[in-house]
């Protein structure tokens, strides 16, 4: 890969709550912005890559937003992996590039949960719920036991994770909550599905984001402003259910980012700043171990030293993550890690060279890696 | 005029049924491979290790040890509302196989450890016979 296809656009809507709008609408402008930012006009896109709305799944939805956009692809659907879908398709939109299936791929995502329905994030898991088994966030809690159990990760290490993210959002006018967050904050915070706290937990919110992806020959030839390459990507699969997971500790995050290291020829010590996904802060500490930035059971210490704050050793989610930003799964980390290596960020980190990004889904069933560069 | 919201009892079919009916006359049952003799739970069709078709139930010694486990403080479904906060735990049977479950006979939270040694009991759930497990005293 080594960047042979660039990041040309990107376009967001304000994040928080879009009352009676639907994901089209959402959809639409987050499109409309990032061909404004790329320059280009929506008749030469050819590929159009979609997640489908999380809290409401459509069948053919893909169809219908190329509709809504008024655009004919030859290429393009949607791609269903949870809260890992978004950069997954970044990955896929390059192949089909490099393959010649497609010229100019719009990567785009839009979903109204909090104007609408959070139905999805509290589904019961089968016969299961006999027992109370209920929601996304015991799913994660269950994890974080186990890892605070195995290793003695502590709540201050978890509140560490949220305090860089809501610092990191409360100085982004774009987002959702603008507040910091202090260690007895977190510490008086309700507990919802303990050992999980309600600050533990990241945002509802509406709001769509979208990418333009081309060739770097292309994004040239189109004289692109900054577009910037995307060096590597990969993906991994835990599969199992949480119940049935060998290892609730280590994540497929691990096989994800071997082969996105490997595609760019980098390393973790090559790494200037991370967007990584913060659904729940035990997320970020499980895949900061997987991804070889800290040792098995280590990455509490290494949150609560401090290294993923502004002038840390690895500043994490600059833009304030799914916990400060906005909590729609994803594209707001890539359009972030686009923003700091083309050296635009509210929150940027200095000469950064290389920005690692994650998403997953599921109970971290699911996990995607991108590598970019400037 | 009744109130209360619908309890979620297990709906029980062709593939599960066996499971929920040794549970009604007291029996923790999972799933053995005829083949390879990989063992599992929930129910299933084919043996995930290998595919064969020809998964047999047998009977859970009632030995087991503790994963993981939460504490809800919140409902995600009315009807679990009045038992609040209550557990749910993820428990790994002698013979291998996981399920999630409830503890029971541990009201101090502070005493439980992953990998504490447990023991299978039934409680009756709305008029289902579901398994829970007690840390086994030492």
């Amino acid at each position: 890969m080594q960047g042979k296809v660039v990041i040309a656009g990107i376009g967001q809507t304000e994040f928080g709550r879009h009352e009676g709008r639907s994901t089209y609408s959402l959809n639409a402008e987050a499109a409309r912005k990032a061909l404004a930012d790329a320059g280009i006009e929506k008749d030469c896109v050819d590929g159009l890559f979609v997640k489908f709305p999380t809290s409401n799944f459509e069948f053919m939805y893909g169809q219908k937003l190329a509709e809504a956009l008024g655009i004919v692809p030859r290429i393009g659907g949607v791609w269903d992996q949870g809260g890992a879908a978004n950069a997954s398709l970044v990955g896929y939109a390059a192949m089909a590039i490099e393959a010649g299936q497609c010229d100019i791929a719009l990567v785009t995502f839009a979903d109204n949960p909090k104007s609408g329905t959070r139905q999805a994030y509290q589904r019961p898991w089968g016969n299961d719920e006999v027992h109370g088994w209920f929601g996304v966030p015991a799913g994660y809690a269950m994890i974080a036991q186990r890892h605070m159990q195995q290793y003695g990760t502590r709540p201050e290490d978890l509140a560490a994770v949220a305090m860089a993210c809501r610092r990191h959002g409360a100085s982004n006018p774009r987002a959702q909550l603008r507040k910091q967050l202090s260690l007895d904050d977190y510490m008086a915070s309700p507990p919802i599905v303990s050992p999980l706290r309600r600050d533990d937990c990241c945002l509802v919110s509406d709001g769509g984001a979208a990418l333009i992806l081309m060739s770097a020959e292309r994004a040239r030839s189109l004289k692109v402003d900054k577009p910037v390459p995307i060096l590597g990507f990969g993906q991994g699969q835990t599969s199992w259910e949480v119940s049935q997971r060998p290892d609730l500790t280590t994540t497929a995050a691990k096989v994800s980012a071997a082969t996105a290291f490997a595609a760019a020829g980098l390393t973790p010590a090559d790494i200037d700043v991370a967007q990584i996904y913060d659904c729940f802060t035990i997320t970020p500490l499980l895949t900061l171990e997987d991804y070889g930035f800290c040792k098995p059971g280590q990455s509490g210490a290494f949150a609560s030293e401090g290294n993923l704050e502004l002038g840390g050793a690895l500043p994490m989610n600059t833009s304030g993550g799914l916990l400060s930003e906005t909590g729609m799964p994803g594209m707001q980390l890539i359009i972030e890690g686009v923003r700091q290596m083309r050296g635009e960020s509210v929150n940027q980190v200095p000469d950064a060279q290389h920005c690692i990004i994650s998403n997953q889904g599921g109970i971290m069933h699911t996990h995607s890696t991108l590598l970019l560069g400037n | 005029m009744n109130l209360s919201p619908a309890f979620p009892t297990p709906i029980l079919d062709a593939v599960n049924g066996p499971y929920w009916q040794a549970l009604a006359a007291g029996e923790l049952t999972f799933q053995r491979c005829e083949q390879c003799h990989h063992a599992w739970l929930p129910p299933r069709t084919e043996c995930p290790r290998c595919l064969s078709d020809r998964p047999v139930w047998e009977q859970a010694s009632g030995a087991a040890r503790l994963v993981s486990w939460v504490v809800y403080h919140k409902a995600f479904n009315p009807a679990f509302a009045d038992r609040l906060p209550y557990n749910v735990a993820v428990v790994e049977l002698a013979e291998g196989p996981r399920l999630i479950s409830n503890l029971v006979g541990c009201e101090d939270e502070s005493t439980l450890r992953i990998d504490l040694a447990l023991s299978f009991e039934t409680r009756n759930e709305h008029g289902t016979t579901i398994p829970v497990f007690r840390p086994r005293s030492v």
